[in-house]
């Protein structure tokens, strides 16, 4: 990985100044360990009109996949560093950006006892880092560097395979940063950008990462229209560390126009700029028609089967009439996620008795299943090939049996009407088929018929006159205890 | 008075209640005749939960505890004795459901000693000194009271000791269980349903090397029940079994058919329907004096016999694992008519439940009862009515040997009321996949390498992949095992060479070994049927869908999303079996195929391009800027090793350059099925065979006239080499062999026991193969500078053991899934094999071997 910063001069102010800057003599290269593989810093031209800096640094792949072993769980937290076939030797990544913290130290402090003056003007710049993982594109660079005073930000994608044309271009780019800045601001634009824009660390974000953006940041970060998108992936999307840098960021700029110390304001921040993320509303209608549809069934005894992260088992939860709730998943994730977000392990006794999370699949029968008033399938069938619907159903209807049971889908004539969907796409990655009002309930009538059950619908969501509802709900109510004879054909 | 010894007969799996006022003896006599393990006592349990055995207050809670460990005992099969005064009939009321519930006899033994003995002995206690006088009274106005109904409530046995004397000179005795003959080692035949089909019970007998009813060499005839009814000859029948029984050459377990028999010859009242009818017809015939026989006989019959030293179950209708061994009344209801589900079928016949699927015992359990056409084992279970009376066949299980030997029927004796089952097991019928067969620890049987266990969290990992993504589990009858490589390698500049696979093949004894090509794509698995009618039939997948076999992914993906693609290459595959004329050849109307799709880019592309070209890309992108500027600073003559830095800076950019070209071998452009290559290596099953033991040579005979039989282009020839191992010249041209492919771009071979599946010296599965993978392929794998010296060095510290039996296993389970498949065993049993390959596959291991 490999970047220059050149800068142009005149006789009396040479540009090998530059040497001086970075605390490093433009006519030796200079070696020093990192962490994670050797930097060298040279100089490739030098002169008073033109002088360029390059840092290479030399990763030793191999030692990247053997560190990572013996940590524990989880070992590296970038899973990219588990791999041979790396890209971290050639890319400019967090290892870089850590290079340039420990190569140019006082540099990017700004500290310069030689020549001060030179330190705190800006110079002409010209920076180059050739192979810049972008995730976000060269659209997402101009966002990020076009604000901080570049004159240029030039941002060229790298093709991914010149053999493979169609392949199109990889997440590189070759970047160009041309300006007058400090050399102290450019450095430390690099140093938090770097790593951003590659959106991945090679190492764990500790909550001191804070300090260090909000060091780095000084001066720019408060302001910068993109903060929350650099401070989220900056500090590895760990939302608690978000939210404080994001807060403490706020205290910054609440004192800046106050003219006040960042002290005086603190804990007057609103409650109300909570930067969680808004609840999606047809969620939260769809977990109230649920809701309703199992109280006007007088369950008690719930299943909720594919139950995900939990949030309709909290839902359940704050509901007493609900005696018995078994939330259901194949994913032991996503129920690890569920039990935290249910605070499982701190719950009441009594709390606790009334829910059970368990690993199941509906790909198969399931007698811990059976005996249940209900059991909800929200967002759960166009998640499974049509062929292998035929086994969720029979696990269902035919072996669990609960008196009525809920399912909800979506309704692709709706999508027309989400702006932000391209036509003909699905709602999500995995879905693997949207149904029509008129196909979920051919399929509804068919699975009732069979099972011996009645079918009515209810619409999720507004009921749009021309395309129906977002969200669609068959509610199934059983008719006879047993499952009337199979055709065997 | 009396001296002589008073024997107390007690069966050796029972539940002993011992009864008696305080201070009776009881302890004293539990001491005395039983192991001090045996005996559970309730002041023991009163001390345990309040640490004072006189404390009254506790005796709810030490009888909650008490009844726990009895119970315990008792589930496990172990004799237990209660030691408790038991005085009043609400005590022992719960004590004999305790008996009930883990099927064992309850027995009293009845301490009733004069007062005034009981008195004085607690007297001589110092912790009962001052218990008052009124208790020991009490518990003998209960005791008396109790004695005369403790029959009616349940006990089997009721001994009543009366005097000091008689406790004296009482003696336990140890009674076996009717059922326990497990010191009855055989060799048996047990013979199945012969419903007075005598012509060809006979004609089985002499099969079976009988003559007159005895074998010369000692063998003993076991016969499930339902001698009778139905039948032309069911005196003849009865008279030739029990001869047979009382002469020591037979046993005997009664059938429904039987104990109802038996209830029309007292006199009961009994419908005489299902072949009754004919039976007392011909009994009529008979002598009264052979009707009373024939009733005692019935009485006399056990319900389930445990032979073999416990190896071996026999019964008429099937027992659960629990049952085995156990006396009551359901557990004799359960042997003769099975259990059912309360439903009754469209025949009115009662739906039976199918309780040999749930089955997990070690002893194997053969019954009759469910005429079936075809005998298989099932969970370790074999049901051997063939339905000789209904025109079938009759047929005898050879034990130890597990051979099957019948004889057909000489006619349809009698019209069944339904057909017998003709679904293939596994069809559309079949028992659909339950949670319980793959989830949590298991542990897999396998016929070559003895249990497989699987990990619980292995199993939730596999659980989530197989429900969430593979193919049907009906057309998902195998799964490859991972391949080990051969061992490190420690030629300058190798990780990996042919030397050690040719000399670890030698070790292990393996003497001809065939290398193949390698080809690099995506491991594919197609199942191909010869039409839809075939996919039904055997695999019982709905014609409406169209599916006529399957094409997946080593972790059970369909290869192609698009269904019609799949029936493309189905067909394709279909035709080419068709022309080379395998369908006869083989006699099958479907295959299952392990082989390579290509190219590597159809299925992969998310990772070539997320990861292998993204790394060419991003070193393409530094390399000429980082050596641009070296170069530069190198001619300002700049000190400080530039040069040196710049010369392997280079190095580098050439290690980077030489992984491009690596992975650019295995990706082409693909239009629909143009560009798309199947390469078939082993044919791994076809109709009731699984082929994965034929040697190697052979299969590839069969597969080069499949590529020959393909005009479309898309099955592609394997290369193949045959090397003998302790043969220098024959090791060194297979050197050469994968030095001149490998140099040519290719990715390497994989080494095989020509004879497929070979064992050791040791009786030890031999790995079915091993890789030795190209030197610039391992690029891949290991990274584009992984030939530098300092990296090799590190690299060959990489351990091949856990990876190794790792194959094995899955090795085995594969073949286990096969034989399972080709034996026409039920979905679950196959899909169990299946899951279990799947689960291992989710062991950690280094992904890199």
């Amino acid at each position: 990985m490999f970047l220059t910063i050149s800068t142009t001069g005149t006789l009396e102010r040479p540009a090998t100044d530059l040497g001086f800057l970075l605390h490093k003599h433009p006519d030796n290269a200079q070696t020093f360990s990192t962490s994670h593989g050797t930097a060298h810093v040279l100089y490739p031209e030098a002169s008073a009109e033109r002088c360029t800096a390059a840092l290479l640094l030399e990763v030793d792949p191999v030692g990247l996949v053997r560190r990572g072993k013996g940590k524990g769980r989880g070992g590296a937290p970038d899973s990219a560093l588990a791999q041979y076939v790396n890209d971290r030797p050639y890319a400019a990544s967090s290892l870089l950006a850590v290079a340039l913290s420990t190569v140019f130290k006082s540099a990017l402090r700004g500290a310069c006892r030689a020549m001060p003056e030179r330190a705190a003007a800006p110079l002409p710049l010209r920076i180059e880092v050739p192979a810049l993982p972008a995730r976000g594109g060269a659209e997402l660079v101009h966002k990020l560097f076009g604000p901080l005073g570049w004159d240029t930000v030039e941002a060229e994608p790298v093709a991914l395979d010149t053999a493979f044309p169609e392949w199109g271009d990889s997440r590189y780019v070759r970047l160009v940063l041309e300006g007058e800045l400090r050399l102290a601001d450019a450095l430390n634009h690099l140093y938090v950008l770097l790593p951003v824009l590659d959106d991945a660390k090679h190492y764990w974000v500790a909550p001191d990462e804070v300090d260090k953006l909000l060091r780095a940041g000084d001066g720019w970060l408060a302001e910068h229209p993109e903060q929350k998108l650099i401070t989220s992936r900056y500090l590895s999307r760990r939302w608690g560390l978000t939210r404080d840098a994001m807060e403490r960021l706020e205290l910054v700029r609440l004192a800046e126009s106050d003219g006040l110390e960042v002290e005086d304001v603190d804990n007057a921040v609103d409650e109300t700029t909570d930067t969680e993320e808004k609840p999606v509303p047809l969620a939260e209608q769809r977990r109230a028609g649920i809701l309703a549809a199992l109280r006007a069934a007088d369950a008690t005894r719930v299943l909720d089967l594919g139950c995900g992260q939990g949030q309709l088992l909290q839902e359940l939860l704050k509901d007493v009439r609900f005696t018995d709730i078994v939330g259901v998943d194949v994913s032991v994730r996503a129920l690890t996620v569920a039990g935290r977000r249910l605070r499982l392990e701190r719950l009441g006794e009594r709390q606790a008795g009334r829910i059970t999370l368990i690993q199941g699949s509906l790909a198969y029968t399931d007698k811990r299943l059976t005996g249940y008033d209900a059991a909800v399938l929200s967002e759960v069938v166009e998640h499974v090939d049509l062929p292998r619907l035929p086994a969720l159903e029979y696990a269902v209807f035919g072996s669990a049996r609960p008196r009525t049971v809920l399912v909800t889908t979506p309704n692709v004539e709706y999508n027309v009407r989400w702006e932000s969907l391209p036509a003909g796409h699905v709602r999500h990655g995995d879905h693997r088929f949207e149904w029509t009002r008129q196909e979920f309930r051919t399929w509804a009538a068919r699975v009732a018929g069979q099972y011996g059950y009645g079918v009515e619908f209810t619409p999720i969501g507004p009921d749009d006159p021309e395309v129906g509802p977002p969200t669609q709900m068959a509610v199934f109510t059983q008719t006879s205890r047993t499952t009337p004879k199979e055709d065997t054909a | 008075m009396t001296d002589t010894i008073r024997t107390l007969p007690v069966t050796d799996l029972s539940l002993v209640v011992l009864i008696g006022a305080s201070g009776s003896g009881k302890s004293t006599f539990a001491r005395r005749h039983f192991k001090p393990t045996e005996v559970v006592s309730s002041d023991l349990c009163r001390g345990l939960v309040a640490d004072d055995e006189n404390d009254q207050s506790a005796s709810r809670d030490a009888f909650d505890l008490l009844h726990y460990i009895a119970g315990k005992r008792l589930e496990a099969g172990r004799l237990t004795v209660v030691d408790a005064t038991n005085v009043q009939s609400e005590a022992r009321r719960q004590l004999v459901q305790l008996a009930r519930r883990y099927d064992v006899l309850p027995i009293a033994i009845v301490l009733d000693l004069p007062e005034e003995v009981c008195q004085a002995r607690n007297a001589a206690r110092p912790d009962r000194a001052d218990m008052p006088r009124h208790v020991v009274q009490r518990h003998r106005r209960e005791l008396r009271r109790s004695l005369r109904g403790l029959e009616r409530e349940g006990f089997r046995k009721v001994h009543v000791l009366r005097t000091v004397e008689e406790v004296e000179a009482a003696e336990v005795v140890l009674e076996k269980r009717f059922n326990d003959l497990r010191h009855l080692t055989g060799p048996f035949d047990i013979i199945g349903d012969v419903h007075g089909c005598r012509s060809e019970l006979e004609t089985l007998l002499a099969k079976l090397g009988y003559a007159d009813g005895h074998h010369p060499e000692g063998r003993t005839a076991v016969f499930v029940g339902d001698l009778v009814d139905r039948g032309p000859d069911s005196p003849g029948v009865l008279r030739r079994v029990m001869g047979m029984v009382a002469a020591g050459d037979a046993l005997c377990v009664p059938g429904n058919h039987e104990n109802k028999l038996g209830r029309w010859l007292k006199g009961r009242k009994v419908q005489e329907t299902h072949g009754l009818a004919e039976t007392i017809e011909q009994l009529g015939r008979e002598s009264e004096e052979f009707r009373a026989e024939v009733g005692a006989f019935i009485d006399g019959l056990v319900s389930h016999y445990i032979l073999d030293e416990g190896k071996l179950v026999v019964c008429h209708a099937g027992l659960p694992e629990k049952y085995h061994g156990r006396t009551s009344g359901r557990v004799r209801s359960h042997a003769l008519y099975g259990d059912t589900t309360g439903e009754t079928d469209e025949f009115g016949l009662p739906v039976r439940y199918p309780w040999a699927e749930e089955y997990r015992g070690r002893a194997a359990v053969v019954y009759g009862h469910t005429p079936v056409p075809n005998t298989s084992w099932i969970n370790n279970t074999i049901c051997l009515d063939t339905g000789a009376v209904f025109g079938g066949k009759m047929t005898a299980l050879r034990w130890p040997e597990r051979e099957l030997v019948d004889v057909p029927a000489e006619k349809v004796w009698y019209e069944p009321a339904r057909p017998l089952a003709t679904e293939a097991p596994g069809g559309h019928q079949g028992r659909p996949l339950d949670l319980a067969d793959v989830h949590g620890r298991r542990v897999v049987e396998t016929r070559r390498m003895g249990n497989v266990g699987v990990r619980e969290e292995n199993a939730a990992a596999a659980l989530e992949v197989m429900s969430r993504f593979a193919v049907d589990p009906r057309l998902l009858a195998y799964l490859p095992p991972t391949m080990a490589p051969t061992a490190t390698s420690k030629a300058e500049g190798y990780l990996e060479h042919p030397a050690e696979a040719f000399a670890q093949y030698a070790d292990d004894g393996v003497e001809r070994v065939v290398c193949e090509e390698k080809h690099m794509g995506s491991r594919a698995v197609a199942l191909v049927c010869r039409d839809a009618a075939a996919a039904r039939e055997r695999f019982g997948v709905d014609p409406a869908e169209g599916a006529t076999g399957a094409l997946h992914t080593r972790t059970g993906r369909p290869f192609f999303d698009d269904a019609a693609v799949t029936e493309q290459v189905l067909e394709r595959l279909r035709a080419a079996v068709t022309a080379a004329g395998l369908w006869d050849e083989l006699d099958t109307d479907w295959v299952l195929l392990d082989g390579e799709l290509m190219p590597w880019s159809l299925k992969s592309a998310g990772l070539l391009r997320a990861q292998y070209a993204a790394v060419g890309a991003a070193s393409r992108a530094v390399f000429p800027g980082a050596l641009d500027a070296l170069e530069r600073a190198a001619a300002r003559g700049v000190g400080g090793g530039v040069d040196a830095l710049l010369a392997k800076q280079r190095e580098r950019a050439a290690d980077a350059e030489a992984f491009t070209e690596a992975y650019r071998r295995y990706c082409w452009p693909t239009q629909g099925l143009d560009g798309v290559r199947f390469a078939p290596f082993q044919v791994l099953a076809v109709r009731g065979r699984s082929l994965a033991a034929v040697p190697h040579d052979e299969q590839l005979g069969w597969l080069d006239r499949l590529v020959e039989h393909d005009p479309t282009g898309l099955l592609q020839l394997t290369r193949r080499l045959v090397v003998d191992t302790g043969d220098e010249a024959s090791v060194r041209a297979g050197v050469d062999w994968w030095l001149e492919m490998t140099a040519a771009g290719g990715e390497g071979m994989v080494v095989k026991p020509l004879a497929a599946l070979v064992r050791d010296g040791k009786g030890r599965l031999v790995q079915p193969g091993v890789k030795v993978r190209g030197r610039e392929y391992l690029r891949i794998i290991y990274g584009p500078e992984y030939t530098r010296p300092e990296n090799l060095e590190r690299l060959r510290r990489r351990f091949l053991g856990h990876k190794r039996s790792l194959a094995l296993r899955e090795y085995a389970l594969g073949l286990e899934a096969l034989d399972r498949l080709a034996e026409g065993e039920p979905l679950w049993r196959v899909h169990e094999a299946v899951f279990a390959v799947l689960a291992l596959e989710s062991e950690p291991v280094d992904p890199r071997l």
